[in-house]
């Protein structure tokens, strides 16, 4: 707990009714477990924010705090000037939003859904029925509109979730991990929706993920969650460039905190984090220091199976912060790089 | 319990650029509660085999009893026991009669989250399946009551006494589905929730089910006196054999009023349990 004040900053400058989400040491506790613990936020309008963590990391109950379902056991928030913990009616007429699991009723046909979330909105007839026409493309549904949800896949079923979210045009949509279990047909044409709807309406979009491709593709900011903190923020370019200019990865076969060690001592590496039997060395320059730690690992007989020279990606980001890799999920120890790293993530703006 | 609808959020900023407004709306409590109501019968439609045991289980016990202890019953001062019976048939047909269970699919499959963050009433979400019972319960007496009037059942209330009759077995029935509600909302299990079934067999065995009270003896004539059924019972017998009997009806009504306000009560608390903000 002593380490939430120093990776969590406060966002400061403007008033939180600048931002359309703001979140100012947001907590949240379960029992004894702190699921979020001490996030800040200040997402402008009209932006795709991607909130990345790994499963437990606490993005579902940032969000279903952010929706007014969860009333926060400390701090403050608030999506479009409408404190969550307060004012939970103002927040639902606000935002969209398509929880984690799709919500689906398999008893009601997607038509039904949609006409029955228009009168919960309060939606007139006429208004329900051309956005139904104006959802048409995204829920993709043909026929199968008229058959009830029982019969749907699980793409179909994603598909009509969103659009039950975006049936009266909020300002703020909130997808938590929105495209879990599509296939990539489904997912590419979901980013392309949601970037749509960034675009045309300028709404702004909150979006958890376990996935970087996503994060990367998609948001303009990424926040990255773990053990309910935040503990980077910043642009994907940002966070990339932060932890350096190229990485060089060696897949070893022995034991990695030796080659740790040996390529601690390259003075062209700047800083060395393992994973399993990984070991990446973020570098300034990759091409000159590949042939360093080449040698060096040669020298020292530590056995290679493979030696990548790649850019920065948001795993890596990830594994310098939390000291694991997003994708594996297998825990290490967190060098002090990596504190250092944490307490440089800002919040947006 | 907001009736007037809300401004919205849309900003002036995306106003002015002639950006799509955010149109959402409190569409007000009684528009929700038909909302909730117009859904769970849709669902019911869809699901024709949960009203078969209501239909059946009446018809059967009425045929059997009848058939079997008509004569038998003569002893006991009733001049009609197919009048007796009557109300029998519609209290076994719409005691427990409820979408409760649906509420539990519900839960599970984060539909009522869904529902939850949009702007609909909580109570309507409880009210609104309620009145759907209620109008499933009226269109269930509808062949109970044909099946009366076949085998020479009278009212001697005429028209409005069959009208009385329904309106007290509806009463009935969303009084004590009051309890089945509380269970689903607070267990938010399938099992749990079925289970509650069994709380139909004291109600309905331990009251003038079989005889009048006069007939009983013993312990059983004390816990008839007991149950508010025996005076529901009552209530629906006069309505058929004596006319319009003040005292019966008024107990009649009291004893819907007690049970509903009890089964009421832990329904409405079991809701806003399962609506908190505080629970994970």
């Amino acid at each position: 707990m002593n380490q939430r004040l120093s990776v969590s900053s406060d966002p400061g400058g403007p008033g939180p009714d600048a931002f359309a989400i703001h979140a100012v040491d947001l907590r949240r506790r379960f029992g004894e477990r702190w699921a979020v613990d001490g996030v800040n936020l200040a997402v402008p309008s009209s932006q795709i924010y991607g909130f990345l963590g790994p499963n437990g990391a606490g993005k579902s109950t940032t969000v279903r705090m952010l929706c007014g379902l969860l009333i926060p056991t400390g701090g403050r928030a608030t999506v479009l000037g409408h404190d969550v913990a307060r004012d939970p009616g103002g927040v639902h007429l606000a935002i969209g939003a398509a929880l984690q699991a799709t919500a689906i009723d398999d008893r009601q046909t997607g038509l039904e859904h949609l006409r029955l979330q228009g009168r919960l909105y309060g939606l007139r007839r006429a208004e329900t029925e051309r956005r139904i026409a104006e959802l048409q493309d995204l829920i993709e549904l043909g026929e199968a509109i008229q058959r009830p949800a029982a019969t749907y896949s699980g793409g179909m079923k994603r598909r009509l979730d969103l659009a039950l979210a975006l049936i009266h045009n909020p300002d703020v949509l909130f997808l938590d991990e929105p495209t879990t279990g599509l296939d990539p047909v489904s997912r590419f044409k979901l980013w392309d929706e949601v970037r749509r709807i960034n675009r045309e309406r300028g709404t702004t979009v909150f979006l958890t993920t376990q996935y970087l491709e996503e994060a990367d593709e998609l948001a303009e900011r990424v926040g990255i969650i773990a053990d309910g903190r935040l503990v980077a923020e910043g642009t994907p370019d940002e966070l990339k460039r932060r932890i350096g200019a190229d990485v060089v990865i060696a897949r070893v076969s022995g034991d990695p905190e030796r080659a740790r060690q040996v390529l601690d001592g390259i003075p062209e590496v700047e800083r060395v984090d393992v994973d399993a039997t990984e070991v990446t060395a973020t570098v300034g320059d990759g091409p000159t220091a590949i042939t360093p730690v080449a040698v060096a690992l040669a020298a020292a007989e530590i056995s290679v199976e493979t030696l990548t020279l790649r850019q920065p990606t948001l795993d890596d980001v990830f594994l310098a912060v939390t000291g694991h890799r997003l994708a594996t999920g297998t825990a290490a120890q967190p060098d002090a790089g990596a504190s250092e790293l944490a307490t440089t993530g800002r919040t947006s703006q | 319990m907001t009736t007037t609808a809300e401004s919205t959020s849309t900003t002036v900023d995306q106003r002015a650029a002639g950006v799509a407004p955010n149109l959402a709306r409190r569409a007000g409590f009684f528009r929700d509660v038909a909302s909730i109501a117009a859904r769970s019968l849709r669902q019911a439609r869809r699901e024709p085999e949960t009203l078969f045991p209501p239909i059946f289980v009446p018809v059967f016990f009425f045929m059997i009893l009848v058939g079997s202890l008509e004569d038998t019953f003569g002893h006991t001062g009733l001049n009609d026991f197919r009048a007796f019976q009557l109300p029998v048939s519609v209290v076994l047909a719409v005691t427990g009669l409820t979408r409760a269970p649906s509420v539990v699919t519900d839960i599970t499959t984060g539909y009522f989250e869904r529902l939850l963050l949009s702007p609909v009433n909580r109570m309507a979400l409880l009210l609104g399946m309620m009145v759907a019972d209620a109008a499933i319960v009226v269109a269930l007496c509808v062949p109970v009551l044909v099946m009366g009037a076949i085998v020479g059942v009278e009212f001697v209330t005429g028209f409005v006494g069959i009208l009385a009759f329904v309106v007290f077995a509806t009463a009935w029935s969303i009084a004590y589905v009051g309890i089945l509600y509380a269970v689903a909302l607070r267990s938010a299990n399938p099992t749990v929730t079925s289970q509650t079934f069994l709380l139909y067999f004291p109600f309905v065995f331990l009251s003038t089910t079989m005889v009048p009270r006069e007939a009983m003896k013993g312990w059983l004539s004390t816990v008839a006196g007991f149950n508010p059924l025996t005076y529901v019972y009552a209530a629906l017998r006069s309505l058929i054999t004596e006319g319009w009997s003040g005292p019966d009806l008024l107990k009649g009504v009291v004893a819907i009023v007690i049970v509903g306000a009890c089964t009421h009560t832990l329904a409405y608390a079991a809701l806003r349990g399962r609506v908190s903000r505080s629970r994970p």
